[in-house]
């Protein structure tokens, strides 16, 4: 069973500010695993940290990939190992186009053999966009550059579609989309074509009236403080983070 | 994270052919190395006249200083001519196998049938190819080597050359007025359009030598031609000197493009001097890509002399391990209504040095004139250098000038981010550095624009990871 481990992570800012204090939590493959928590509990430092992001250094605990310790490794033996981040902010890369770096990534990991063409990727590409209702203009796209927030966060999942990994950490996918834009987005995550565990990192409750989760886990001042079923989420919803601060 | 990077892992060119000259003159430089270039030659007086005034110049000037450091270059251990072949020849066929080898394993006689309207080729001293195809030619197009030229056309070059750029404009115009040999002579008559480019491609084989190749480009009013070169050469542990003079002519409604792709292996100066004189409602641009050399100093420059005369330079500089590329553009408004806007992007990697130096000058009474200048440079490493030198002269109060410049690191998020996406560092590296570059690689015939995504890619996996 394919999964992704995490235990008794801590993790500090190259400066030495320590954000994880010990996190553990174990994903399988198929099961969707909401975090949740007020601002600064230290979310976004998690997603940072499982894809490996240089401004991170891990103090204690692992992270271990179908089995396997990623810890140590860098970002994309990590990517090409099936991990991939939807960033809470992508960013912008002048001058590369999105179609022509994304058909590399999605190439990168194949035989020669099995390279898709630019023709082929640009079919799948549009075939997928559609479904996001992105522009068919994106394949003329410079990478994230001149994208609204809303652009930027489908583009994410667009890339989620067709780099198919094993296990995806979306960080806040929801946030400052529209409803419109917010329903293509579950719908493509519900329909993707290829076993996904997801780690849904979320501030509002929004999205899961739309993605089920599994597993709802509470995220403050760099621990998991509470971990529960779906109806958790509605929990918080109701009363706030306050009664979970210990 | 990353390792200093030696651009000569990647150097591809850097092989040689065995020297065997039919002619060449004693190493160093004094008059009677002029005078035996010149009556090898068999020119007209004239032209030697020109020659020995031109020492005299050389002589008197002193190096520039300012700029790169040019103290390491030694001008009595080169070698000024050396010519690979007695002929010139209008077949490939017909090149000493030494020689068209070379160039087969460059591409040139494949580009040449697939998408160019003519080609030159020069080795070491000499052009030894050239050939314009008849479709052009019967249109009363010129392109042959400037030598040919003296020959064949001596009014048009008593006419024009050494007046865009005189001997005594900088020490290495002078020298290579003195020295000169080969080059391009291109001609378009009034209104003819050459729709596809001319190239000339510059290969020094030979050990310790000077090119000194003179370019004079002449169009016509209401014409359009697009002059390519390229350069490359062996690798050596002795230096070479690559001192150019091109002076281009651009007659009144005429568009002229000039673009350069030099690489330079690691151990040749490349000190040139370019000019354009642009007429009434002409249009000139300089696209000048860096890649190679251990030390360039090259400013491409616009003298706009006629009303609403437009110029453009475009400059790429890419500086790894041990090379400084000095360059940039200059832009000379001389009348009314003239635009000028030059664009320069470096790169430096490892410990390499790029400077951008720039001169924008407009007169008193060159109302209603335009310039813009931008420059970003790009660093990959703690050790890599960058440095801005604009200098603008403005004696005129009704005039639009604009000036721009950023700097920038190879971002950590972008790395980040394309490397969370599978690409390793070295790809997510020179994807970073070729969408920097990509608005001026644009602009270049597709098949450089390949070519130099690709020598960059090769640079980085010598580099990184």
């Amino acid at each position: 069973m394919k999964s992704l481990e995490i235990k008794n992570l801590h993790a500090q800012t190259t400066d030495g500010k320590e954000i994880l204090k010990g996190v553990s939590l174990k994903i399988k493959q198929g099961e969707i695993h909401t975090i949740m928590g007020p601002n600064g509990g230290g979310k976004s430092t998690l997603a940072l940290v499982l894809m490996g992001h240089p401004g991170y250094v891990i103090t204690q605990g692992k992270i271990f990939l179908n089995g396997k310790d990623i810890t140590k490794l860098t970002p994309d033996k990590r990517a090409k190992l099936g991990l991939f981040l939807g960033f809470q902010y992508p960013v912008e890369v002048p001058g590369v186009n999105f179609a022509n770096f994304l058909r590399m990534a999605v190439n990168e990991e194949k035989q020669k053999k099995d390279q898709l063409s630019p023709i082929a990727f640009r079919n799948l590409l549009l075939e997928k966009a559609k479904k996001l209702s992105v522009s068919d203009e994106i394949v003329k796209r410079m990478l994230n550059e001149g994208f609204s927030g809303g652009e930027k966060k489908k583009a994410e999942i667009l890339q989620l579609a067709l780099l198919k990994p094993n296990f995806a950490i979306l960080d806040e996918p929801d946030s400052g989309l529209d409803v419109d834009a917010l329903k293509y987005i579950a719908k493509t995550i519900n329909a993707l074509d290829f076993p996904l565990g997801l780690l849904l990192i979320t501030h509002y409750q929004r999205i899961l009236k739309y993605i089920k989760p599994d597993f709802v886990h509470i995220l403050l001042k760099g621990k998991i403080v509470k971990s529960g079923k779906a109806i958790l989420a509605a929990q918080i919803e109701k009363d706030g983070y306050e009664n979970f601060n210990s | 994270m990353k390792k200093p990077v030696n651009i000569k892992n990647a150097y591809e060119y850097g092989f040689h052919k065995p020297d065997e000259p039919s002619f060449k003159v004693p190493v160093g430089i004094n008059k009677k190395i002029v005078e035996m270039i010149s009556d090898y030659k068999q020119e007209p007086e004239w032209m030697k006249e020109k020659r020995l005034k031109a020492y005299d110049v050389f002589k008197q000037k002193p190096l520039p200083l300012w700029g790169a450091d040019l103290t390491k270059l030694n001008l009595n251990k080169l070698c000024y001519y050396n010519n690979p072949s007695q002929n010139k020849y209008k077949s490939w066929a017909k090149v000493p196998k030494n020689i068209k080898d070379t160039y087969d394993a460059i591409g040139v006689p494949e580009a040449e049938k697939r998408f160019l309207a003519g080609v030159g080729a020069q080795y070491d001293s000499e052009v030894v190819y050239h050939h314009l195809k008849e479709q052009w030619e019967s249109l009363g197009v010129i392109f042959t080597d400037t030598d040919t030229a003296i020959k064949e056309y001596p009014e048009i070059i008593k006419k024009y050359f050494g007046t865009i750029i005189p001997a005594t404009d900088n020490k290495f115009a002078a020298l290579n007025t003195a020295v000169w040999s080969g080059g391009s002579f291109v001609y378009v008559p009034k209104g003819v359009h050459v729709t596809i480019p001319l190239q000339a491609y510059f290969r020094i084989n030979a050990k310790a030598v000077g090119q000194f190749e003179r370019t004079l480009i002449i169009a016509e009013e209401g014409s359009y031609v697009h002059y390519v070169e390229g350069c490359s050469a062996p690798i050596y542990t002795t230096d070479s000197l690559h001192a150019a003079v091109v002076e281009v002519i651009v007659k009144p409604g005429a568009r002229v493009r000039y673009t350069t792709i030099q690489n330079w292996s690691g151990d040749v100066y490349n000190l040139v001097t370019k000019r354009m004189m642009i007429y009434e409602n002409g249009v000139g641009e300089w696209i000048d890509g860096n890649l190679g050399a251990k030390v360039t100093m090259k400013y491409p420059s616009l003298f706009l002399v006629g009303k609403g005369a437009r110029g453009e330079v475009l400059s790429l500089a890419y500086a790894a391990d041990g090379q400084h590329q000095d360059t940039g553009g200059k832009a000379i408004h001389l009348a009314p209504e003239t635009t000028s806007t030059i664009t320069s992007k470096s790169v430096s990697v490892g410990n390499g040095r790029a400077s951008y130096r720039g001169q924008v000058k407009i007169i008193k009474g060159a109302k209603k004139s335009k310039s813009f200048v931008r420059c970003d440079a790009l660093l990959i490493d703690k050790t890599s250098r960058s440095d801005t030198y604009p200098t603008n002269e403005v004696a005129e109060e009704d005039v639009n000038l604009g000036h721009e410049a950023s700097v920038s690191k190879v971002g950590e998020q972008q790395l980040f981010y394309l490397m969370s996406r599978g690409l390793s560092e070295a790809l997510a590296t020179s994807l970073i550095i070729n969408g920097f570059i990509e608005p001026i690689v644009r602009e270049l015939p597709l098949e450089y624009a390949v070519e130099l995504n690709r020598l960059i890619n090769l640079s980085m996996e010598g580099a990184v990871g």
